[in-house]
C-alpha cells in the first residue's frame, strides 16, 4: 500500500468512477464516526428530562437520580469485578495451555472449543444459569453461610434459590472467558521465538520460560485483554435479568444472600417493557452511565494494546 | 530468577519416570472416590462423583508437586505444578460448555417438533402453540441488520485499507474498536431514543429499529474482518493492476475484492452469528408478541431470543409447556448459530485462495 502512493508521482489521471468510489467509501467510514456521536447525542437528549425532573416522578421514588443510578452502577462494577477475579486466571491458564502446551497440531482445533463458548447466545447462558448453575450451586451456599458466615462477604441469610450475585458472575466468567483468551492468545503467540528459545537454552523450565520471557512481552496484552472482558461483563443483560433476585437500592456486598443489588443493563431489561412517562427516560439516562463507562474502560484497553503494538518486535 | 540457585545438581538429580504423572492420576481418582464411596455407605445417601473428581484433581496437583519437590528438586516441581494448573484450567472451561450444550439438547427435544416450526403463539395458553413467529421475526430483522452493515462495513474496510491515511483514518480504526465494545442494550436503547424522537411517539415498537441496532454492533465486527482480509491481497496483485493501466476503483473491484472474498463471507457470516442471538436490544426495540407479523416497519415484531426470554419470564398457570418452547427455542437458536460457524468455517477453508504460503 505505501509502494503505490510513494510511486504517484507523475499525476495519475483521476476518473469520475475513481472519485465516486474513493468518496463512498470515505462517506461509509465517516457514517461510523457519526453513528458512535448520535448514539451520545440521542441517548443524552433522551436522558435530559430525567436528570431535570423531580425525582420523586422516577420509579421507587429516590431522593436523585444519582441515589436512583449509584446502587446500579455499584451493582454492575461489583458484579463486573467478581466475573473477572474468576475469569483471568482461567483464561490466562487457557490462553498459555493453547499457545505453549497443548500439541502444536491440537492448538487451533482447542482454539475453536473456546471460540465455541462465545457463540452461545447470553439468553441460553440465562436459562442455563437459572435452570441448572443456581440450583447446583445452592447447597454449596447453604454450606459456605454455615461455615464461613463470620466472613462479611458470605453473612448469613443465605438465598434458598441461588439467584445471587455470586451465580450470576459466575455466568458472567464464563462469558467472558472467550475473549480473554481469544487476546491474550494472540500475544503470547506474538513473543519473539529468540526470547523463548534463549531461555530455554540458559537451562530454563518451561514455566521459567514464559515468566522470563513470555509473560513480560505480553504484559500491555493481558491487561487490555482484562479489560475488555470487564467491558463485556459490564454491559451484559440477559443473564443478570433471567439470574439475579434484584433488590433495588441496596448496596451490600454479600454474594450469597437472597438481597443483591441489581446492575444498570439488568434492570433497564426488567423494567423497559412497562416503563411509561419519566420512567423511559430514566432508564434511557442510566444506559447513557453504563455507555460512558463501558467507552472509558474501552478506549483505555485499547490506547494499552496500540501502544505495545508500535513497540511490538515482532515485525 | 531467584531459583537459578538451585540445588547444585539440577542436571545430575533424580527425575521421575514418565508414568508417574498417569499413575498419580489415576490413583488421587481412586482415592477420593473411595473416600466418597465410604462416606455415602455411612451417611446412607448418593456417591457424588463431580466433588470426587474434583478433590482427587486437587489431590493430584498437591502430591504431584511434593512428590517432584523430593525427587527433583524445587524448579521442576513448580513447573510441573504450573503444567497440571494450565492443563486443568482448560479442562474446567470445558465444563460450563458441555453442560450448556448438554441441558440445551436434552430439555430442547421434548417439543422440538413439526408443530413448534409451524405455529405462532397466537391464542395459545398452556400447551400447544410454536414459534414460527420469532423464527420469521429473527429471519427478517437479521436479514435487514446485514443489508445495512455488510455495505457499510466492507467499504469502511475498503477506505482504511486502500484510501485512508491520516488522522481521520486513524480514528475510523479507534472508534471501530471502541465501538465493539458498546453494550448491546446500550444500542437498543439508541435506537428506541432515536425513533422514538424522530416518530414522536414515546411508545415505539417496531423491527426495523432492531436492525438498526443489530446493525451497530455488527458493522464493528465486519470492519475488523473485512480489514484483515483485504490487507492479505498481496500488493504484488494490485501493482500489476495498475502497471496494466488499470484504474484504481476498478483494480480493487475486480482484483482485491474477489481475492479476499472467502475471508469476507466468513466474517460478515461470523458477524451474522454473534448478532443473531441478541436478546436485549430487541427486547427495547422490538418488543414482543404472540402473532405473526411480517412487516418490519409496523407493529412488535417477536424474535427468537426474545421469544426465550417471556416464554421463560411471562409463563402461564401451569409452568411446564412455558420452559419447555423455551428450551426448544433456545435449541434452535444454538442450531442456528452453529450452523452459521461450520458453513463460514467451510467457506474459509474451501473457497480461500492459493497464496503460495
Amino acid at each position: 500500500m505505501r509502494m503505490t502512493t510513494a510511486a504517484a508521482s507523475p499525476k495519475a489521471t483521476l476518473r469520475p468512477a475513481d472519485r465516486i468510489f474513493s468518496g463512498s467509501t470515505l462517506l461509509a467510514g465517516s457514517l461510523i464516526l457519526v453513528a458512535l456521536a448520535a448514539v451520545a447525542i440521542f441517548l443524552v437528549a433522551q436522558s435530559v428530562p430525567a436528570l431535570t425532573a423531580d425525582p420523586y416522578e422516577l420509579k421507587g421514588s429516590p431522593d436523585s437520580f444519582w441515589a436512583y443510578v449509584g446502587p446500579l452502577a455499584f451493582g454492575s462494577l461489583w458484579a463486573a469485578f467478581l466475573a473477572l477475579v474468576m475469569a483471568l486466571p482461567l483464561s490466562y491458564g487457557i490462553a498459555l495451555f493453547i499457545s505453549h502446551y497443548a500439541p502444536r497440531r491440537l492448538a487451533q482445533s482447542l482454539g475453536y472449543v473456546v471460540d465455541l463458548l462465545a457463540a452461545v447466545p447470553s439468553v441460553v447462558f440465562g436459562l442455563w444459569g437459572i435452570k441448572v448453575l443456581a440450583p447446583a450451586v445452592t447447597p454449596l451456599y447453604g454450606w459456605l453461610v454455615e461455615n464461613a458466615g463470620w466472613f462479611p462477604l458470605f453473612s448469613p441469610p443465605v438465598s434458598g434459590t441461588g439467584r445471587t450475585i455470586l451465580t450470576v458472575a459466575i455466568v458472567l466468567a464464563v462469558m467472558i472467558i472467550p475473549i480473554i483468551t481469544a487476546v491474550s492468545r494472540e500475544v503470547f503467540l506474538q513473543t519473539p521465538r529468540l526470547h523463548e528459545e534463549a531461555a530455554l537454552a540458559l537451562g530454563a523450565t518451561r514455566w521459567e520460560m514464559i515468566r522470563m520471557a513470555v509473560i513480560p512481552f505480553g504484559r500491555p496484552g493481558m491487561i487490555s485483554a482484562a479489560m475488555l472482558g470487564l467491558g463485556r461483563a459490564l454491559g451484559e443483560t440477559m443473564v443478570v435479568a433471567m439470574v439475579l433476585s434484584p433488590s433495588p437500592k441496596l448496596i451490600t456486598i454479600v454474594l450469597t444472600g437472597s438481597q443483591n443489588p441489581s446492575t444498570i443493563a439488568g434492570n433497564i431489561a426488567l423494567n423497559f417493557p412497562e416503563a411509561h412517562g419519566i420512567d423511559v427516560n430514566g432508564l434511557i439516562a442510566t444506559g447513557l452511565i453504563l455507555f460512558a463507562i463501558t467507552l472509558v474502560i474501552n478506549s483505555v484497553a485499547r490506547v494499552v494494546i496500540n501502544r505495545r503494538a508500535a513497540f511490538s518486535g515482532a515485525d | 530468577m531467584t531459583d537459578v540457585t538451585g540445588p547444585p545438581n539440577a542436571l545430575t538429580s533424580g527425575r521421575l519416570p514418565r508414568w508417574a504423572t498417569p499413575v498419580l492420576l489415576v490413583v488421587s481418582w481412586a482415592v477420593m472416590l473411595g473416600v466418597f464411596v465410604l462416606m455415602a455407605l455411612a451417611g446412607g445417601s448418593d456417591v457424588a462423583i463431580a466433588p470426587a473428581l474434583f478433590l482427587g484433581t486437587l489431590l493430584f496437583v498437591v502430591t504431584g508437586f511434593v512428590l517432584s519437590l523430593l525427587v527433583e528438586g524445587l524448579r521442576q516441581a513448580k513447573d510441573r505444578l504450573v503444567t497440571s494448573l494450565v492443563v486443568s484450567a482448560f479442562l474446567v472451561a470445558l465444563i460450563p460448555l458441555i453442560s450448556v450444550l448438554f441441558t440445551v439438547v436434552s430439555n430442547g427435544r421434548h417439543r422440538f417438533d413439526a408443530a413448534f416450526f409451524s405455529n405462532s403463539m397466537r391464542n395459545v395458553v398452556g400447551e400447544g402453540g410454536g414459534a414460527l413467529h420469532a423464527i420469521m421475526g429473527t429471519l427478517e430483522i437479521t436479514g435487514m441488520a446485514a443489508l445495512i452493515s455488510v455495505p457499510i462495513g466492507l467499504l469502511t474496510a475498503i477506505y482504511l485499507v486502500e484510501y485512508g491515511r491520516g488522522p481521520l483514518a486513524r480514528a475510523i480504526t479507534f472508534f471501530v474498536d471502541v465501538m465493539t465494545g458498546i453494550p448491546s442494550i446500550v444500542a437498543g436503547l439508541f435506537a428506541f431514543a432515536f425513533f422514538a424522537l424522530v416518530f414522536a411517539d414515546p411508545g415505539i415498537r417496531f423491527g426495523f429499529g432492531g436492525s438498526i441496532a443489530l446493525a451497530l454492533l455488527m458493522i464493528p465486527v465486519v470492519v475488523r474482518s473485512s480489514e484483515e482480509m483485504l490487507k492479505l491481497v498481496p500488493n504484488e496483485l494490485r501493482e500489476a493492476s495498475y502497471a496494466l493501466g488499470v484504474p484504481k476503483w476498478l483494480t480493487i473491484l475486480k482484483i482485491v475484492i474477489p481475492t479476499s472474498i472467502a475471508g469476507i463471507t466468513t466474517g460478515v457470516t461470523l458477524a451474522i452469528a454473534r448478532v443473531i442471538g441478541e436478546t436485549a436490544p430487541l427486547l427495547i426495540i422490538a418488543g414482543f408478541t404472540a402473532s405473526m407479523n411480517y412487516d418490519l416497519f409496523q407493529n412488535r415484531l417477536m424474535s427468537l431470543p426474545v421469544f426465550v426470554y417471556t416464554q421463560y419470564a411471562n409463563p402461564g398457570a401451569d409452568v411446564a409447556p412455558y420452559l419447555e418452547r423455551a428450551w426448544a427455542a433456545a435449541l434452535t437458536l444454538i442450531l442456528i448459530v452453529m450452523l452459521l460457524n461450520l458453513i463460514a468455517r467451510l467457506v474459509a477453508r474451501i473457497f480461500s485462495p492459493q497464496l503460495g504460503r
